[in-house]
């Protein structure tokens, strides 16, 4: 990202990705606010347009208040509204933008995956695994879903691609055990950085959730500091219910971070605004395309930008 | 399932419902709260807008200010629309086309799929007797192949073998062909998840869709899904042309708007919804049943069915004379605990109730109140002396020791009884000052023993 050409390539992309929210936003806020003033008509447009892009009632209703607040009965234009609106949201993401880095000093540094089915996880796993490999970074991933059919081979493959050792057991057989071996496979190969994978779970599965619970505790026998990262993998197309799956994964298992998949094509993201204001939990990094470079760290800039449709200027 | 948005919608009705007549402003201020309340159940936007406007539309046309309850009045057009919008009824799969019958499944990666894919063969194969074949088309994500093959033999349902480096369109034409030769019924094709915006691929399933000629070709779709679920579904629909809907992770705690959002921008059925993660956990969709627990009006039919089954109408009268002349005694409090337990108990009672609040629901669920509570109060109760039960006032600390003894229970509880007993007989007081008219527009509130039964203030 130090890279200049690099970035605007990884900014294209990101705008790229959310083109359609982005443009969508853009041009509602184009046909809002074209030769019009700001009145109660207009705010209550705008308010609607934010909700369409999944930022929830209550920041969209704070987002165009704020507007209100200094511009109200004035004149604006749609770029001056954008350019504003991108502001504050980057505001409310700026602290919550924090890249996942693997602590040298920790050998191996442990990161849990956990979240709901199909958001993935697993795909999340062998992107991270590609990228701290072409760091020089020794990485070793375990194949903690040994519920879903397949999902072994879905890793061992990202295994072969990314040249990583995944550490995998028969389907059916404990996750928590997997887990424990796993530690113990990386700590005796020295590796930097394991990425542990888990099986989809609702957030309201009682059940399920003491099942990662046990998982939590079989790793910190080994390691009480560990797991360093717990990570709730989220789909970006999720809705309001994003904020009640966040809210009980943070409860019982204590996640400390998120990453955000799928935010390309038909993904909206505004979720991310809503999710920033109330819990303030790091976002590691987004994904906007189905490869390794499409998964990348998160900045408040870029994402509320192309999220109001801006250059990156 | 639609836990949320019902005590949201419960709290709206509740003030209107607490209102003796209902003016116009009341109607917009309660449609002002269903708007929010299902934008954030998810439903977009543009549904939300055309659902409150033909609401509105309604309500005015009935005249709603004459009549009697205005409340109820409000929420069965609210339901009546909702039903509407779901769909009538429920409609099945169609596989009434000369075998073998493709179903082709399409959707968003992490939809379920694949797992959706291997619930309905394994329902058709079992429920229907049909012989279903599946084929993978997902040559993009490592393993999705290998992901159906051992769905296949975990429900005993053939799979295509897999060739590698094959792709989709002549997967799907070697699927119907070795079907139509082995004399298959069904065809399944588990497409690859794609963006609705990724035009590629979209021609991709399109150009699969003009090889195997789908029967049914179904929507996956997360019930958890967002705004976006009218887009998804409406490019889905345009680009390849939908018959159906299958809903997933309905047993999750989203509020499912997305359900009535893709229902209404496709205007094709939801056929089946999944609620569970093994294999067997697939349902029929019927519309109206959702629609009314939406609107937290849950099973008030089977309530009040139950209600008149159960409850005896002798004791009923016993009761209304007795409070007639403001006498409530333990042995009515014993009656009343019996009706309810003959009723299903409390949660299910609960669960049936209209216009809960989201509030009480908390109260609710934060006090645990379990059944198993009925039963010992009911134990304390026959533990009394029949003088007791008509003159509680005689029970004192050696009477209290010797029913806590003989019910199994402890003193405090039959202190709690006692105390419960107390404030029902204080509130049956109030209604006779009342009047009988009094009491029933309490309805069930006054009813039930408060502290218990009764609902947290």
């Amino acid at each position: 990202m130090s890279d200049e050409n690099k970035k605007s390539g990884w900014f294209s992309r990101l705008k790229a990705g959310l083109s359609r929210s982005s443009s969508k936003l853009g041009d509602g806020i184009g046909s809002i606010f074209t030769k019009r003033k700001l009145d109660d008509e207009s705010i209550e447009e705008l308010e609607e347009l934010l909700i369409t892009s999944d930022l929830g009632v209550a920041t969209s209703a704070r987002l165009a208040a704020n507007l209100a607040k200094t511009r109200f009965d004035k004149d604006v234009d749609p770029l001056e509204v954008r350019e504003s609106l991108a502001a504050e949201i980057e505001k409310i993401l700026e602290p919550v933008a924090l890249p996942l880095e693997p602590d040298g000093t920790k050998a191996p540094h442990i990161i849990l995956m956990v979240g709901v089915n199909g958001s993935g996880k697993t795909t999340t796993i062998g992107k991270l695994a590609s990228h701290y490999k072409a760091r020089g970074l020794k990485v070793m991933m375990a194949a903690g879903d040994t519920f879903r059919a397949a999902a072994i081979e879905q890793l061992q493959i990202w295994g072969e691609r990314t040249g990583c050792p995944v550490v995998a057991k028969e389907t059916g057989s404990d996750a928590a055990g997997l887990a424990y071996e796993a530690i113990e496979r990386a700590r005796s190969e020295k590796a930097d950085v394991l990425l542990i994978d888990t099986a989809g779970r609702l957030h309201n599965k009682s059940d399920l959730m003491a099942e990662l619970q046990k998982v939590l505790r079989v790793i910190r026998k080994l390691d009480a500091t560990a797991p360093h990262d717990i990570v709730l993998v989220l789909d970006a197309t999720t809705g309001q219910n994003a904020l009640s799956q966040i809210g009980t994964f943070k409860e019982l298992i204590d996640i400390t971070g998120l990453v955000v998949t799928k935010l390309d094509g038909s993904a909206r993201g505004g979720i991310l605004v809503a999710l920033a204001e109330k819990y303030s939990l790091p976002v590691h990094a987004i994904g906007v395309g189905e490869t390794a470079e499409d998964l990348r760290p998160f900045t408040a800039r870029d994402f509320s930008r192309s999220l109001m449709g801006l250059g990156n200027s | 399932m639609f836990d949320s948005l019902q005590e949201r919608l419960g709290s709206v009705f509740d003030k209107l419902k607490r209102r003796g007549a209902l003016s116009e402003a009341d109607v917009t201020a309660a449609l002002r709260e269903v708007r929010v309340a299902l934008l954030e159940a998810d439903v977009a936007l543009p549904v939300v807008k055309d659902f409150v406007e033909k609401v509105k539309v309604e309500a005015v046309g009935q005249n709603v200010l004459k009549s009697v309850t205005p409340g109820q009045m409000v929420i069965k057009i609210v339901n009546d629309q909702l039903s509407a919008m779901l769909g009538a009824d429920h409609v099945g799969l169609n596989l009434q086309v000369t075998p073998p019958a493709v179903i082709m499944m399409v959707g968003l990666q992490g939809s379920g799929k694949t797992t959706s894919t291997a619930k309905i063969s394994k329902r058709l194969t079992e429920k229907e007797r049909k012989k279903v074949l599946m084929a993978s088309l997902d040559v993009r994500r490592p393993a999705a192949q290998e992901q159906l093959r051992v769905l296949g033999e975990q429900i005993a349902v053939r799979t295509l073998n897999i060739v590698p480096g094959e792709q989709p369109v002549a997967i799907a034409k070697r699927a119907v062909q070795t079907a139509a030769l082995e004399g298959f019924d069904v065809v399944m094709l588990d497409t690859a998840g794609r963006l609705a915006i990724d035009e590629e691929l979209m021609a991709e399933v399109a150009a699969v869709r003009d090889a195997a000629k789908p029967a049914e070709t179904l929507l996956v779709a997360d019930a958890m899904t967002g705004q976006d679920a009218v887009n998804v579904a409406d490019t889905f629909n345009q680009k390849v042309g939908l018959t159906g809907i299958v809903m997933t992770r309905m047993d999750g705690d989203a509020r499912g708007g997305a359900t009535l959002s893709m229902r209404a921008v496709t205007g094709c059925p939801i056929k089946l919804m999944g609620v569970g993660e093994k294999l067997d956990e697939l349902e029929d969709f019927h519309p109206s049943r959702v629609a009314s627990r939406i609107l937290g009006m849950g099973d008030i039919v089977s309530l009040v069915e139950k209600a008149s089954e159960n409850f005896e109408l002798e004791e009923a009268e016993k009761l209304a004379a007795k409070i007639q002349k403001g006498k409530f005694d333990l042995n009515d409090l014993g009656s009343q605990l019996k009706q309810m337990q003959k009723m299903g108990g409390l949660s299910s009672l609960m669960n049936m109730l209209p216009g809960m609040n989201a509030g009480q629901m908390k109260k609710l669920k934060d006090a645990k109140l379990d059944d198993s509570i009925i039963k010992r109060q009911l134990a304390i109760l026959s533990s009394m002396t029949p003088l007791e039960r008509e003159k509680p006032e005689v029970i004192k600390a050696k009477r209290r020791t010797r029913i806590a003894g003989g019910s199994g229970t402890s003193v405090q509880e039959v202190n709690k009884l006692l105390k419960q007993h107390q404030e029902a007989a204080r509130m049956m007081k109030k209604v006779q000052k009342m009047g009988k008219k009094g009491m029933m527009r309490g309805g069930l509130q006054n009813l039930m023993p408060p502290g218990m039964g009764g609902f947290p203030k």
